[in-house]
């Protein structure tokens, strides 16, 4: 059908003179349940294949599926947090197709009565609020996973056969589809990307999920149509799948506007279609072709029962729900007296509850960001995992930022024991006093550093006393040295002056 | 209800689309026989209709029941060797299944 790559691009800035773009979202998360969604069999990820699996799960005939209550639970208690209305009533369907990785020949799901239905979620992009309305939230049940063998790398075109992991089949998976999103014009691509951050933030906090995109424990579709400027009507949307990264949300809706812009202006009419998107190139390919319209019959599910959510349910798991992401940031930004761009950056870096556990284990909120947001930052960077992954913990930082602030040691012993700490050494306080790594007193030892420093650079001296005074700092440096920095900077700098100029 | 399928008659065009959905390859005489036949098992089913009267609510399940559910707790698995015995190929520790996409892409 369409070409895969060298489809033609209009530049972004010039489509948006021209068109205006409507996206929508759909995003899938695997929730962190101890058992799936219809049987008892773990969710463990990465287990060996097909040790997890039952009759129930497998599709074997006479088996009865049975809903697992933390999985309700959580939906509903997701549907609450983006302040959706929670049905009375909600049954399971049965959505109907052939694929090797569902094994049952449907997949249990939910069609015109989901658990949750019309919320909405506040996005903010460079100073703005985007509203993003919920169309519903519903609960199903994921797929089993397929290796493709024989094609190349791993891709499903032109495979000889594909081999089948039912691990995965049948954890329950919440689906959260939102509305069209009009009207975010040049920040369609922001504005995706930030509602699924958003998103991912809350449901994170509700625990729901690990909601890990490279594990595929959230996922997510991007549908994005164009339609000339003013237009009453908005145009054909294609849906790109395969989104797996939050970068990649950005990148997949700029590069399809700027696609289907170019579809326009040829005079051509954008094929409503499937598309995936490919993380190497950025770019999105026609996905498999539809010789007609997706029909899956769905019915009523008949091997569960209704679901019924009283008002005491409802309200015992809204009384349930921790502060959300938006109102705990508006709280700490307030209480660390810091900016919102500051706040950006913390959150982006995921080192909101990091900083939050520093500042409660004693250090002040200053010290505590400039901690995580720059060595620790630094060495997560280098290390190439998230700063939480790191080998230190908040109160470790606190007592690291107490023994600098109390002088005992300075900023350059503090990152020796930071490396120290990280290398599993033990808690600050104790690596300061196995290594003897506290800043030096006017002792005997530094004394003779001083004094061995001036004896062994007479040509140093008599520029200073020629009048070059900032040319003691190279004595400063090599005192530094020689005590493997644990001097103090401006006590040497004193003890050489006074030596060296009689001051 | 608002779940799809009503209860017309059906046509030699339906009977082909089922039977591809469902991926049985059903000759030209068939289409015509089980059109037909299914015509009249829809017949014989759409009486049920007559009976529903205003105060008779659709109803999905035969037991009045709802929230029945199952406490989020792990219990065995079937052992790999057992999964894997019940299917037609196995590799690799994985269930065996032939191309999915055909040569048209």
């Amino acid at each position: 059908m369409t070409s895969t790559m060298g489809d033609r691009l209009v530049d972004y800035d010039e489509l948006l003179t021209r068109y205006e773009p409507v996206i929508g979202l759909e995003t899938h998360v695997e929730l962190g349940t101890a058992s799936k969604m219809f049987c008892g069999c773990a969710t463990t990820f990465g287990a060996e294949p097909n040790t997890q699996t039952c009759p129930v799960c497998l599709g074997m005939p006479g088996s009865l599926p049975v809903a697992n209550a933390a999985a309700i639970e959580a939906t509903i208690r997701i549907g609450l947090a983006l302040g959706c209305r929670i049905a009375s009533w909600s049954r399971f369907a049965r959505k109907n197709y052939f694929y090797p990785d569902i094994p049952k020949g449907f997949q249990t799901s939910q069609y015109d009565e989901p658990l949750c239905t019309a919320g909405h979620l506040d996005v903010e992009v460079d100073g703005e609020t985007y509203r993003v309305e919920i169309e519903r939230v519903h609960l199903e049940e994921d797929t089993g996973k397929n290796l493709h063998v024989g094609g190349a790398t791993g891709r499903i075109h032109g495979a000889d056969h594909s081999l089948i992991d039912f691990n995965r089949a049948g954890i329950p998976l919440v689906e959260i589809v939102t509305r069209p999103v009009p009207g975010a014009g040049a920040k369609a691509p922001e504005v995706a990307r930030a509602y699924v951050t958003e998103l991912r933030e809350i449901v994170q906090a509700l625990g729901a999920s690990d909601v890990r995109m490279e594990q595929g424990s959230l996922r997510c579709d991007v549908n994005i149509s164009l339609n000339p400027v003013g237009a009453l009507e908005w145009g054909t949307r294609t849906e790109t799948k395969n989104v797996n990264s939050l970068r990649s949300v950005e990148r997949a809706v700029r590069f399809e506007m700027r696609r289907q812009a170019a579809v326009l202006d040829d005079g051509g009419r954008v094929v409503q279609e499937t598309r995936h998107f490919h993380e190497d190139t950025g770019s999105t390919s026609s996905g498999r072709s539809k010789e007609e319209a997706t029909d899956y019959r769905y019915f009523p599910e008949p091997d569960l029962v209704p679901l019924a959510p009283d008002a005491d349910w409802i309200e015992s798991l809204r009384a349930s729900l921790p502060e959300l992401p938006a109102a705990r940031r508006a709280r700490l930004q307030q209480e660390w007296g810091i900016s919102a761009t500051e706040m950006t950056w913390l959150a982006n870096a995921g080192a909101l509850g990091l900083v939050e556990e520093t500042v409660a284990a004693g250090a002040a909120p200053g010290d505590a960001r400039k901690w995580w947001l720059g060595d620790l930052a630094r060495r997560a960077n280098d290390a190439g995992v998230e700063l939480a992954e790191l080998a230190v913990t908040p109160t470790q930082v606190a007592e690291l930022v107490g023994l600098v602030n109390d002088g005992t040691i300075n900023d350059g012993l503090a990152r020796q024991v930071l490396d120290r700490v990280l290398a599993g050494e033990g808690d600050p306080a104790a690596v300061v006093e196995a290594q003897g790594l506290a800043v030096m007193g006017e002792s005997d030892e530094l004394v003779a550093a001083v004094e061995a420093a001036i004896a062994g650079a007479p040509d140093v001296i008599a520029k200073v006393k020629a009048g070059k005074v900032q040319a003691l700092g190279a004595l400063v440096g090599a005192v530094m040295k020689t005590t493997r920095g644990k001097a103090d900077a401006p006590t040497v700098k004193r003890m050489l002056e006074e030596r060296v100029l009689g001051s | 209800m608002g779940f799809p399928g009503s209860m017309s008659s059906i046509s030699r065009e339906d009977v082909e689309h089922l039977a591809r959905l469902a991926r049985l390859a059903v000759t030209d005489d068939e289409l015509d026989r089980f059109a037909g036949q299914l015509d009249q098992v829809l017949s014989a089913v759409a009486r049920v209709g007559e009976a529903a009267v205003a105060d008779v609510p659709p109803m999905s399940h035969a037991v009045p029941l709802t929230n029945v559910l199952r406490a989020d707790v792990v219990t065995p698995s079937l052992p790999r060797d057992v999964v894997l015995a019940g299917a037609p190929a196995a590799e690799d520790d994985r269930i065996r299944v032939p191309r999915i996409l055909g040569d048209a892409e």
